[in-house]
């Protein structure tokens, strides 16, 4: 099974617009989307498909989990990355550069 | 059934009456007799229940909050420095609406280091979410424990409710209590049925993270929460009452205010020791009264105004100071009074920090510096009572 069909259904995120619609406390179904919080990224890490060799360490070390495998090795999910640098520090070949926002 | 006890052990027998699944506890002076009560209690198998003794009172919360997010009943207590120590947790389980029910014995913060009674502890923590009342004897302490979970678990409420003692002279003191019987409790308080709890049927995130988007609906919706208990805790109080022949006048009682010019508003155990001296001064043709402020949280705001309207000259006793201001009581008081057209005059009066005693003759001495008040002298609009240095 490829790794796409292996993911959990997502229940599509509908924005509340009655204070009815807001769970009671912090309590929801699972597997709600919830909404991408990358806004505050000044940084944002590129990975160099050419010099990466696939070791997954990035993966491993995110601390939003946010990195994922693809076929073409590694992929981030900017909508959930805050650009704290951690893969780029534990890339051990330095396939991963830290990009200011908008210069790219 | 009557039984000799004191205030802690009045609040281990109501725990055991409430039957609560977990009590994850620490202990700490003075609030130590409830938990070791209770874990005996647990030991005798007299109550059902997993007693968890952790390491510390940050740990106490976080467990009872693992207890209520999979929808059982959680109990702790604690006091003073535990209490501040467990303030982090408390925000969690209250943005939560996780329905738990903790003791708090109110004792003083340091330093100087002090193991006695004031209120400064529970005070302090009157933004973390929770519902707060003050008893006055170990029949109400019992009597609110249970209450309390009546209250905290109501679907339209779904706050955790913290129920304060005054260190040693309510939590040592030794007073005679009519001991509920067990299945008329469990008839007014049903198993608990939280909707916000983990279901391996219904899967679901907990304790969730919201943008600037969305996170003051959350917290408006704990405000309304927090509101509607207003309602429900006098439903509750009325049907405690029916049940076991004890009310306690949801939150706020009178006493002796009808056609009094002058009140005395007080929290806590103190307030027994002001009903003996306002009976003394009625004697003596004083139409003076006396107003138990039982709930901080929420605030019975319009009932306060109601009671409070026809009188001249009110006083706020209270055992704590919000350094560089006034009393906190005092100043949720005269809010709530500055919204009258006609409000009284007010005035604190702060005392018995770290266990200083507060005799019938330092309240006497107060409501007679009222009446000079209401007689037109002029006073202090904050004093401490009982200062034992010149200032
Ligand atoms: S920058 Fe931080 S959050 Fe973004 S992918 Fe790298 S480790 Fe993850
Ligand atoms: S750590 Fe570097 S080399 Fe390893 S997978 Fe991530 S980007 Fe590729």
């Amino acid at each position: 099974m490829n790794y796409k069909e292996n993911r959990p259904k997502i229940i599509e995120f509908k924005n509340p617009e009655h204070i009815d619609d807001f769970p009671v406390g912090t309590t929801v179904p699972s597997g709600q989307l919830v909404k991408k919080n990358s806004g505050w990224r000044t940084f944002k890490p590129v990975i160099n498909k050419d010099v990466c060799v696939n070791c997954l360490n990035c993966y491993i070390f995110c601390p939003d989990g946010v990195i994922y495998k693809s076929e073409n090795k590694v992929d981030v999910d900017y909508d959930f990355c805050k650009g704290c640098g951690v893969c780029a520090n534990e890339c051990r070949v330095n396939a991963i550069t830290m990009v200011k926002e908008g210069e790219e | 059934m009557k039984k000799f006890v004191s205030g802690d052990e009045a609040v281990a027998m109501g725990v055991r009456l409430a039957r609560p699944h977990v009590i994850s506890a620490y202990p700490i002076t003075p609030q130590t007799i409830v938990v070791e009560r209770l874990s005996e209690m647990v030991e005798d198998k007299s109550l059902k229940a997993e007693f968890l003794h952790v390491e510390s009172e940050h740990s106490a919360m976080a467990a009872a909050m693992g207890v209520s997010s999979v929808g059982a009943r959680a109990f702790t207590a604690t006091s003073s420095q535990g209490l501040l120590y467990m303030s982090e947790v408390m925000h969690y389980v209250s943005g939560a609406r996780f329905p738990i029910v903790m003791m708090n014995a109110n004792r003083s913060i340091a330093v100087p280091w002090s193991i006695y009674g004031d209120q400064r502890d529970s005070l302090s923590q009157l933004d973390s979410g929770w519902i707060q009342v003050y008893v006055e004897d170990a029949q109400e302490a019992l009597d609110m424990i249970i209450q309390a979970y009546k209250i905290a678990e109501n679907k339209d409420v779904l706050t955790p409710m913290m129920v304060n003692l005054d260190g040693f002279v309510l939590t040592h003191t030794y007073e005679l209590i009519n001991l509920p019987n067990q299945e008329k409790v469990d008839e007014f308080l049903p198993p608990i049925d939280s909707i916000v709890k983990m279901d391996i049927n219904d899967p679901k995130s907990l304790c969730f993270s919201t943008s600037p988007e969305h996170n003051m609906e959350f917290k408006y919706k704990q405000h309304v929460a927090m509101l509607n208990a207003k309602k429900v805790i006098e439903e509750v109080d009325k049907e405690y009452g029916d049940m076991f022949g004890r009310y306690y006048d949801g939150l706020i009682e009178e006493y002796k205010t009808t056609d009094a010019e002058v009140l005395l508003l007080t929290v806590g155990s103190i307030t027994g020791t002001a009903r003996v001296v306002i009976d003394k001064l009625r004697k003596n043709g004083q139409k003076v009264g006396l107003i138990k402020l039982r709930y901080l949280r929420p605030f019975p705001e319009e009932e306060l105004q109601k009671i409070s309207s026809k009188a001249k000259v009110l006083g706020v006793l209270e055992k704590d100071v919000s350094f560089g201001y006034e009393g906190t009581v005092f100043t949720n008081v005269s809010s709530a009074l500055s919204k009258l057209e006609n409000q009284p005059q007010i005035y604190n009066f702060l005392g018995g920090m770290g266990g200083r005693d507060i005799s019938k003759e330092d309240i006497e001495d107060i409501i007679l510096k009222l009446i000079d008040a209401h007689n037109g002298k002029k006073i202090d609009r904050v004093q401490f009572v009982n200062l034992k240095a010149r200032v």
